[in-house]
C-alpha cells in the first residue's frame, strides 16, 4: 500500500470529509465549488476564475494523462490558461498515480506540489457536489494530517477583489493585424487571446482597471475573470465611457457580468454556480441550441436589463442569463466560453461575430 | 407536437439474435416504440423474434411475426399502410432492408416517410467509397482503401498499400468477413470468402495499435448537435468494438483529444445529414493527434444501447422523437424531468464493458479475436474507479472467474504470444503476466494497450500480493480491505488471498468469514444513483449502482418491506438469452401492477430489464452471491424473485435460502432437488416415473459395466473437461475411449455421468406454471428433430400436431405427479423423451424456460404474469383456454451464427450452439415453418440442392422431401451413398464427388462456389468425429459461401415439405392479434 498523509476536508457549516493528500502537503482554505467537466484539470487548474477556490471535480477518476509542458508560444502559454494555478487546491475520489500521455512531462501531483497547491483523494466527491448543491456553495478548508484545523482560518474569496489579483499589471501586446482590439484583463484565460490573434487582430492586453478609451482601438474585450462582479466597479465605470464611444463590445464570463452592470443591469450569486462542460443555451428567439463550457457563481439578472438590452443566450436548464446584446449597438457578450479550454468548442463563432460586427463598424465609417 | 403530421408507423425490428446483432436492438426498438405510443401514433412491427420485450402486448398496436426481408416488409406495408417507417432501431437487418426498399421504389409507391435519417445519408455511410467521399468534401481523414470486385484486384490494392492490410466487406453486420492479412496467401483466401457475401470489398491499410475510440452524436433536424457519450477501447485498433473491452467515459484522452474527435464527430455528422442518433467510430495515434474515421453508423447500434446504458441517455427514444420532427429542445432529460434533453451527460462514475464469448461450444473454432465479431453477449459494470469496474465485469461474464485475480491456475506455454496474439482470455494472461514479473513496459510493447489500463490492473496484482502476506482476517489492516474493496476484489478473492489452499474445500465459508469480519468492521458498499449530470440536478429515478468508492447512499432506504427484488439474467451467453429479459420484464411489471416496488438486479446493457423505466428501482450490478446480498441487506424486501432470470440466479437459491433470504416461489430445497441428479432420480423412482438409465461413474471399469448393460449410443459427461465440449454422444468403444482420455478427467474426484442414449425418440417439453404443487396452466410442445438435438437449437412445434394424445396424457399426469412432488408454486419446465408412447423424464428446471415467452405469445396467455401473481401469493385462477382450443400453428427455430465463427463446424449435437430463436405463427405447420426457417435466414433454392443424407435410415427419412424436390423442378445433386438410393427409388439426380475424391468430377465444392447449388442438406450419419469430418468441408463450404445449410433429415423434410407445397407468395399475412 501506497503511504498518504491523512487530509480532511472541513466545510463551514462543520461537515467534514476525510480523504489523503496526493498534492503539496499543506493546509489550506477556500469557496469549495465542483465542476462535473469529465477532462480538462490542466486548463481549470489554470482557469484564472478559480481564484480562491477549491475545486472538486465530480468526475471519480483524476490525473490519467498527466500534465503537458510548461511551455509559450506567441507569448502566452502553450498548454495552460494562465502562468499558475489559481485553484486553492483539487479534490477527487480517486487520483491516477500512474499517468499516460504522450504530451504529458509529469505527473499531476508533481505539478501540485512545484506549485505548492494541496490535493485531496479518497473523498467521496458525489456526497459533497450533493451537499454542495442542496446547501450552496460554501467555504472550506483542507487539514493536511498533522496541522490543527484552529491554525487554519476559513477565507472567502468572494470578499476580495480577486480580479485586482489576477490581471495583469502592464500593458501588454499580443499578435499583429490592421484591426486593433483592447483586450480588458479582468483574469483573462490564455484562449481567448489565442482565439482572437488567430484571427488576425493586434490585441492589446490592459490591466482591469486601466482607462482603456485613452488607446484608440476597433473593439472592446472584455475578459472572464474570477471572483463577484461588484468588485470591479473600476472596469464598469471605463466601459461605460466605452458604450458611449459606440465600437463593438464582447464580453465572456465575467465580462458579460460587467457590460451588464456598465448597462444598468445587476447581477445575484447563484446557489451553487455553473461549473461544467456539458451547459446547454439556446440563443434567444431561435431554434439554435449550443453546448457550452462554463465557469461562474454570478450571473446577471435578465429582469434588469434596460429597454435598449435584451438577453443573447439563455440556459435551457435553469433559465439564467447566458448572453446579453444591445438592441441596435453593436454590444454583445456570452456568460459561457466560447474559447472552450476546458470544454467544448461550438461555440468558436463568437469570435467570429466579434470581428464581422467590428468589420461591420469600420466600413460604416467609410 | 409531431411535426410530420405521423398518425401509423412502422418499425422494423432486427429478428433472431446472432452475434453482431443482438439483444441491444430490443431496447432500441422498445425504446422507439414508447416514444410512438407518447404521441398517439399507431405502430405497426415487423419482428419475428417472439422472445423479444418490444413483440409483447402493449408495445406496438400491430405486431407481425415476418421475416424482416423486402418482401415481407412490402406485404405489410400493402396490408397496412403505414405514414412512416423507422429503420435505425433494428440493427443492420432493418437498416438493409429499409434501403432496398427505397431503392425498389416500395416507399415511394406507398407513400411511406423515412422517419430520421434519410435514406440517402445511409447509403453514403454503409457504401465504403461513397463514405470516403463524402467525407473528403469536408477534409476528414478516412482510412485508405480500396473497394475490390475480385481477388486480383484485392492484390493489386494490397501490394499499392502495403502489409499487413484489413479486408472489409461493404453491407455487413459487425464486420462478417472482415480479417487483417499479414501476406498473399492470407489475402486470397479471405478476399475470396468476404467477395462471397459481398459484390465489394474494402483493402485498407491496417492501423493497428492505435487507439480506438467512437463519440455518440444525436443531431435534430435543427442542425442542434450533442455528444452524448464517449467510448474507449482497452483492446487497441485491430479487435473489433464488439469484442473488445470498452470503458466511457474514454480514460487516457485529454482535454484537447477529447474535443478535437468531438467536434470533428459534430461535422461529420452534421455533413452526413443524421436526424436522430449516429455512431462515429475512430483510430486515434497514441503519438500525436494524428486520427482516422473507421466508420459511421446511422443507426441505433450496440454501442448506442451501451451508451445509453452509460450515461443514463435514452438515445433510442430521443431519436424517436427527433424522427418526427422534434427538436432537442423540445425534449427533457428524462432522469431529472427538468432540464433539457439538450445536454451531454456527465459522469461521475466510470463503465467498463467486457464481451462474453461462447467459443468453447464449438468444435474447430479459432480462438483468436480480430477484426471479425465472434462474442455472443456483453456486461457493463459500473463504478468509481477502474479497478473497481474491471473486476466486477470480470465476474459478470460468468465463466468462472472471480475478477483479475485469485482464479484458477491457468498454464500458458508462451505468455509472450499469448500477449501479442489476443484470444478470448487475453485479459487474463496479462493478470498472469503482471503475476510473473512483467512491466507494464513489456506488456504496453506486446499488447499496445495503453499504459494507463495496465498501471491500473498491476495495482490489483499488488493489492492481491499484499493481502497474500497475511495469512488470517485479524492481521490484515483494515486500510489493505478497504482498499481491495475499493479496488472491486470480491469477498472470495479476498479469502483465496488470505486463506490461500486452505479454503479450497469450503470456497463459501471463507467468503463468508471474510463477509462477516468486513461488515464487524464497518466495510460495506455505498449506494449511487446515475442522474446523467454528476449530481448537478436531482434525479427523479433510481438507476443505481454499488462501490465501496463512496461513504453515503444515494438512496433513502424506508425499510418498509414493500419491495419486491427480482433477480435478472445477466449476460447472453449460448443458452440464456432475450427469453429471460422477457420473463423478468414481465414478472417487474406484474409486481408493479400489484402495488409493490420492483426493483431489478441485472448487469446485462444490452436489455429491457436494466431500463430504469421498467421498474422502481434499477441495480446495475452484480448477481454473485455477494453482491444481491448487499443489496437485499439494503432494501430487506418483502421477497425475491430468482425463477425467472435463467440458470443464474436459481443457481444462488441455497446459498441465499441459507441466509434467510426470502425466496418467492418453489422453495430452495425443492430447486436443490430437482437440481441435484442423484436427489432428483431418487424422487423420480419414487414416485414411479421413468428416466433414461444413467450412472455417475469413476473408472474405466465401471463405465465400461454400464454400457454393457444400456448398449452403445450413450451420452457422456464428465464432471471436468480439459478441452473440447462438456458432453458428447459416444457410439462405440473406440470413441469413447478417444473422448475420455483426450477431453476428460476420469476419477473419484471428477466422476463421470453416463447416460444411455435412446435413438429415434421424440423430444417434449412441457412448460407450466404451479401454485402448491397443482399445475394452472400448462403448454406442450414437440420438437421437428429426434432427441439429441439440443433443445435450444431444435425447432419446437406448439400446439403438438403430430403427437399421440395418449402420449399428451401421460405427460400431462407425469408432470402433475412432479409438480406435486416438489410442491412446484411458480413456473417450471420438464423435457421427456418420447417413443411409441412411453415417456421418460430428461431434465426439470423449477424456473422459467427457454420456450415461456413463445407458449406464452402463442397461447396468448401470459405464463410469467401467471407465475408472479402466483409467487406474490395472490388468488388466481385457472385460464379457461388451451392448446386444443388453437386453429393455429405456432414454430420456434432457431438462429445459427456459424458463418462469423471461422472454422467451426456447423453441425448440431448435445451441446447448444444457436445464438438466437425465431418464432412463427401460421394457420398449419408448413405455413408456421416456412415464415419460420425464412426468418432465420435461410433462402428458398432456385437452382439446385445438393443431399446428402447420411444412414440408411435418415435416406430413408428424406426420401419424401426428395420425391417433393423432383416435382418442384429443382435440379438434385447428390453424393455417392445418396445417389444410389435415390436412382433406387427412382428419383433423378446428378452425382457428385466429395473434397477427398478429388479426381473425379463434378465436385460438390466447385458447384457450390459457381452457386449452382442454392442449398445444402448435409446430414451426418451420427456424431462421431470421423462421420463429422468427412462433411465438415461441405458444410462449412456452405457457411462459408452463404449458401443455406441443414444438417437435421426431420428438420430438412419438414422445410422443403413446406416450400415445395406452399409458395411464398401464399403466405398469409396476418398479425398476432388476428390469429
Amino acid at each position: 500500500m501506497r503511504n498518504h498523509r491523512r487530509a480532511v476536508l472541513l466545510l463551514e457549516d462543520g461537515t467534514r470529509f476525510e480523504g489523503f493528500s496526493f498534492g503539496h502537503e499543506s493546509s489550506t482554505a477556500g469557496e469549495v465549488v465542483f465542476n462535473t467537466a469529465m477532462t480538462g484539470y490542466p486548463e481549470s487548474l489554470t482557469d484564472p476564475s478559480y481564484r480562491g477556490q477549491i475545486l472538486v471535480t465530480t468526475y471519480p477518476l483524476l490525473g490519467n494523462y498527466g500534465v503537458p509542458p510548461r511551455r509559450e508560444k506567441n507569448d502566452v502559454s502553450e498548454y495552460y490558461e494562465s502562468d499558475a494555478i489559481h485553484c486553492r487546491a483539487i479534490i477527487a475520489q480517486d487520483y491516477s498515480f500512474d499517468h499516460s500521455h504522450w504530451q504529458a512531462d509529469r505527473s499531476l501531483a508533481q505539478w501540485l506540489q512545484e506549485e505548492k497547491v494541496p490535493g485531496v483523494f479518497g473523498i467521496d466527491t458525489r456526497a459533497l457536489t450533493k451537499h454542495l448543491r442542496e446547501h450552496g456553495s460554501m467555504l472550506g478548508k483542507i487539514i493536511i494530517e498533522g496541522d490543527n484545523e484552529n491554525d487554519i482560518d476559513f477565507y472567502d474569496p468572494n470578499k476580495e477583489n480577486l480580479v485586482a489579483e489576477v490581471s495583469c499589471k502592464n500593458v501588454e501586446t499580443h499578435g499583429d493585424g490592421d484591426k486593433t482590439i483592447v483586450l480588458v484583463d479582468l483574469g483573462v484565460k490564455h484562449n481567448i487571446i489565442r482565439c482572437l490573434t488567430r484571427r488576425g487582430v493586434k490585441v492589446i492586453r490592459v490591466p482591469w482597471d486601466y482607462d482603456f478609451t485613452s488607446i484608440p482601438y476597433d473593439g472592446l474585450f472584455l475578459s472572464n475573470g474570477p471572483g463577484n462582479p461588484d468588485m470591479a466597479e473600476k472596469t464598469v465605470i471605463n466601459l461605460r465611457k466605452a458604450i458611449e464611444i459606440g465600437k463593438p463590445i464582447c464580453g465572456i464570463c465575467m465580462g458579460n457580468q460587467l457590460l451588464a452592470k456598465a448597462a444598468g443591469a445587476s447581477t445575484y450569486k447563484l446557489k451553487y454556480g455553473h461549473r461544467s462542460h456539458n451547459q446547454p443555451v439556446r440563443r434567444a428567439g431561435t431554434n439554435s441550441c449550443y453546448v457550452t463550457s462554463q465557469n461562474h457563481g454570478f450571473a446577471v439578472d435578465n429582469n434588469t436589463l434596460p429597454a435598449d438590452w435584451e438577453p443573447l443566450f439563455i440556459n435551457m436548464n435553469d433559465g439564467t442569463n447566458e448572453g446579453i446584446r444591445h438592441k441596435t449597438k453593436p454590444f454583445f457578450s456570452a456568460q459561457f466560453h466560447p474559447e472552450a479550454s476546458s470544454g467544448p468548442k461550438d461555440t468558436e463563432f463568437f469570435f467570429d461575430e466579434f470581428i464581422d460586427a467590428i468589420n461591420k463598424s469600420l466600413q460604416s465609417k467609410l | 407536437m409531431n411535426q410530420h403530421n405521423i398518425q401509423k408507423v412502422l418499425l422494423l425490428g432486427s429478428g433472431a439474435l446472432k452475434i453482431g446483432e443482438a439483444g441491444e436492438f430490443d431496447y432500441s426498438g422498445s425504446q422507439a416504440l414508447k416514444a410512438l405510443k407518447e404521441e398517439g401514433i399507431s405502430t405497426v412491427l415487423i419482428n419475428p423474434n417472439i422472445a423479444t420485450v418490444q413483440t409483447s402486448d402493449g408495445f406496438a398496436d400491430k405486431i407481425y411475426f415476418l421475416p424482416v426481408t423486402p418482401y415481407f416488409v412490402e406485404k405489410v406495408i400493402e396490408k397496412e399502410r403505414p405514414d412512416g417507417i423507422l429503420l435505425a432501431f433494428g440493427g443492420q437487418t432493418a437498416l438493409n432492408c429499409g434501403v432496398s426498399l427505397f431503392q425498389s421504389g416500395v416507399l415511394d409507391k406507398y407513400n411511406v416517410k423515412v422517419l430520421g435519417t434519410p435514406v440517402q445519408a445511409i447509403m453514403d455511410t454503409e457504401d465504403r467509397e461513397l463514405f470516403v467521399h463524402k467525407l473528403d468534401e469536408i477534409d476528414v481523414k478516412t482510412i485508405k482503401s480500396e473497394a475490390v470486385n475480385t481477388v486480383d484486384d484485392a492484390l493489386n490494392a494490397a501490394a499499392r498499400l502495403g502489409y499487413p492490410v484489413i479486408v472489409r466487406a461493404a453491407y455487413a453486420l459487425g464486420g462478417l468477413g472482415s480479417g487483417f492479412c499479414d501476406n498473399e496467401t492470407e489475402l486470397i483466401d479471405l478476399a475470396s470468402k468476404a467477395l462471397s457475401f459481398s459484390p465489394q470489398v474494402l483493402v485498407e491499410k491496417s492501423l493497428k495499435g492505435w487507439k480506438e475510440v467512437e463519440y455518440e452524436v444525436v443531431r435534430d433536424r435543427y442542425d442542434n448537435c450533442i455528444t452524448v457519450c464517449n467510448m474507449e477501447n482497452f483492446d487497441p485498433l485491430g479487435i473489433h468494438t464488439g469484442e473488445s473491452i470498452v470503458v466511457a467515459p474514454s480514460q487516457t484522452l485529454s482535454n484537447e483529444d477529447y474535443h478535437f474527435l468531438r467536434k470533428l464527430a459534430i461535422k461529420i455528422v452534421r455533413h452526413v445529414g443524421i436526424v436522430g442518433e449516429c455512431n462515429v467510430q475512430y483510430a486515434f495515434d497514441p503519438e500525436s493527434m494524428d486520427y482516422r474515421v473507421i466508420e459511421v453508423n446511422a443507426r441505433l447500434s450496440r454501442s448506442s444501447a451501451l451508451a445509453s446504458k452509460a450515461t443514463g441517455y435514452p438515445l433510442a427514444f430521443v431519436a424517436a422523437k427527433l424522427g418526427l420532427g422534434y427538436g432537442l429542445f423540445d425534449l427533457k432529460n428524462s432522469v431529472t424531468k427538468v432540464t433539457s434533453a439538450f445536454f451531454e451527460p456527465a459522469l461521475d462514475y466510470i463503465v467498463c464493458k467486457i464481451p462474453r464469448w461462447d467459443l468453447g461450444k464449438f468444435h474447430g473454432v479459432r480462438r483468436e479475436i480480430g477484426s471479425q465479431m465472434k462474442s455472443v453477449g456483453e456486461v457493463m459494470a459500473i463504478g468509481r474507479t477502474f479497478e473497481e469496474v474491471i473486476q466486477k465485469s470480470l465476474r459478470m461474464i460468468g465463466q468462472g472467474m472471480h475478477g483479475f485475480t485469485g482464479n484458477r491456475d491457468f498454464s500458458i506455454d508462451n505468455i509472450d504470444k499469448a500477449l501479442a496474439e489476443p484470444t478470448d482470455k487475453r485479459i487474463f494472461v496479462i493478470a498472469k503476466a503482471l503475476q510473473e514479473g512483467y512491466s507494464v513496459e513489456r506488456i504496453h510493447e506486446l499488447t499496445k494497450i495503453d499504459r494507463w489500463f495496465l498501471f491500473r490492473l498491476a495495482n490489483i496484482v499488488e493489492t492481491n500480493r499484499e493481502m497474500e502476506q497475511h495469512d488470517s482476517l485479524d492481521t490484515l489492516p483494515d486500510d489493505l480491505l478497504k482498499q481491495a474493496k475499493s479496488q472491486g476484489f470480491s469477498d472470495f478473492q479476498i479469502a483465496r488471498a488470505i486463506f490461500k489452499n486452505n479454503m479450497n474445500n469450503h470456497a463459501a465459508a471463507s467468503s463468508d468469514s471474510v463477509r462477516a469480519h468486513r461488515i464487524k468492521q464497518g466495510i460495506t458498499p455505498v449506494v449511487k444513483q446515475i442522474d446523467t449530470l454528476a449530481a448537478e440536478y436531482p434525479a427523479q429515478t433510481n438507476y443505481l449502482y454499488l462501490t465501496y468508492n463512496g461513504s453515503t447512499n444515494d438512496v433513502e432506504y424506508l425499510h418498509d418491506h414493500r419491495s419486491i427484488v427480482v433477480l435478472g439474467s445477466g449476460a447472453y451467453r449460448i443458452g440464456s438469452s432475450v427469453e429471460f429479459d422477457w420473463c423478468s420484464v414481465n414478472a417487474l411489471l406484474t409486481v408493479k401492477q400489484q402495488g409493490w416496488r420492483s426493483v431489478m438486479i441485472n448487469y446485462n446493457p444490452e436489455t429491457v430489464s436494466t431500463d430504469y423505466d421498467m421498474c422502481d428501482r434499477l441495480y446495475f450490478d452484480e448477481l454473485t452471491y455477494e453482491r444481491v446480498m448487499d443489496i437485499l441487506d439494503l432494501e430487506q424486501p418483502k421477497g425475491t424473485i430468482l425463477s425467472v432470470g435463467g440458470q443464474i440466479p436459481n443457481n444462488l437459491a441455497m446459498r441465499l435460502d441459507s441466509a434467510g433470504v426470502n425466496i418467492f416461489g418453489t422453495t430452495a430445497k425443492s430447486i436443490d432437488n430437482a437440481e441435484d441428479r442423484n436427489k432428483f432420480s431418487a424422487m423420480l423412482d419414487r414416485i414411479g416415473v421413468d428416466q433414461p438409465r444413467w450412472r455417475e461413474l469413476t473408472s474405466f471399469d465401471d463405465i465400461n459395466k454400464f454400457i454393457d448393460e444400456v448398449g452403445y449410443p450413450v451420452l457422456v459427461r464428465p464432471s471436468y473437461v480439459l478441452s473440447g465440449a462438456a458432453m458428447n454422444v459416444c457410439s462405440n468403444d473406440d470413441e469413447l475411449q478417444r473422448f475420455l482420455r483426450l477431453a476428460a478427467n476420469v476419477s473419484k474426484e471428477h466422476p463421470v455421468v453416463v447416460t444411455e442414449f435412446i435413438q429415434n425418440a421424440k423430444e417434449i417439453e412441457m412448460d407450466a406454471v404451479a401454485k402448491n404443487g397443482e399445475i394452472l396452466a400448462y403448454a406442450i410442445s414437440e420438437h421437428i428433430e429426434f432427441a439429441g438435438v439440443h433443445s435450444g437449437d431444435a425447432t419446437i412445434q406448439f400446439p403438438p400436431q403430430k403427437l399421440y394424445v395418449e402420449t399428451m396424457r401421460r405427460i400431462k399426469k407425469v408432470s402433475s405427479k412432479i409438480a406435486k412432488a416438489l410442491n412446484i408454486s411458480g413456473p417450471f419446465n420438464i423435457q421427456y423423451l418420447a417413443k411409441n408412447n412411453d415417456i421418460k423424464v430428461i431434465e426439470c428446471n423449477l424456473r422459467a424456460s427457454r420456450s415461456f415467452p413463445f407458449v406464452s405469445k402463442v397461447l396468448k396467455i401470459n405464463f410469467i404474469d401467471l407465475a408472479t401473481r402466483v409467487m406474490l401469493g395472490l388468488p388466481v385462477e385457472k385460464p379457461h383456454k388451451n392448446a386444443f382450443d388453437l386453429d393455429y400453428v405456432g414454430i420456434k427455430a432457431s438462429q445459427f451464427s456459424f458463418s462469423r465463427l471461422q472454422g467451426a463446424d456447423p453441425v448440431l449435437g448435445v451441446d447448444m450452439s444457436s445464438t438466437g430463436e425465431v418464432g412463427c405463427i401460421g394457420d398449419d405447420t408448413d405455413e408456421a415453418i416456412l415464415k419460420a426457417m425464412l426468418s432465420v435466414g435461410l433462402r428458398l433454392p432456385q437452382k439446385g440442392i445438393l443431399l446428402s443424407t447420411g444412414s440408411p435410415r435418415q435416406k430413408a427419412d428424406m426420401l419424401d422431401a426428395a420425391h417433393l424436390l423432383h416435382k418442384h423442378g429443382l435440379k438434385i445433386y447428390a453424393t455417392g451413398g445418396t445417389h444410389a438410393f435415390l436412382t433406387d427409388n427412382g428419383i433423378p439426380a446428378i452425382r457428385v464427388y466429395w473434397p477427398s475424391q478429388d479426381d473425379m468430377q463434378p465436385q460438390a465444392l466447385q458447384l457450390m462456389q459457381n452457386h449452382e447449388i442454392d442449398m445444402v442438406v448435409n446430414i451426418p450419419k451420427n456424431l462421431t468425429p470421423t462421420e463429422l469430418s468427412n462433411g465438415y468441408k461441405i458444410r462449412r463450404a456452405a457457411i462459408d459461401l452463404n449458401i443455406p445449410l441443414l444438417t437435421n433429415a426431420r428438420l430438412a423434410s419438414a422445410f422443403i415439405r413446406a416450400f415445395t407445397t406452399r409458395s411464398q407468395d401464399f403466405i398469409e399475412i396476418k398479425a398476432w392479434d388476428e390469429y
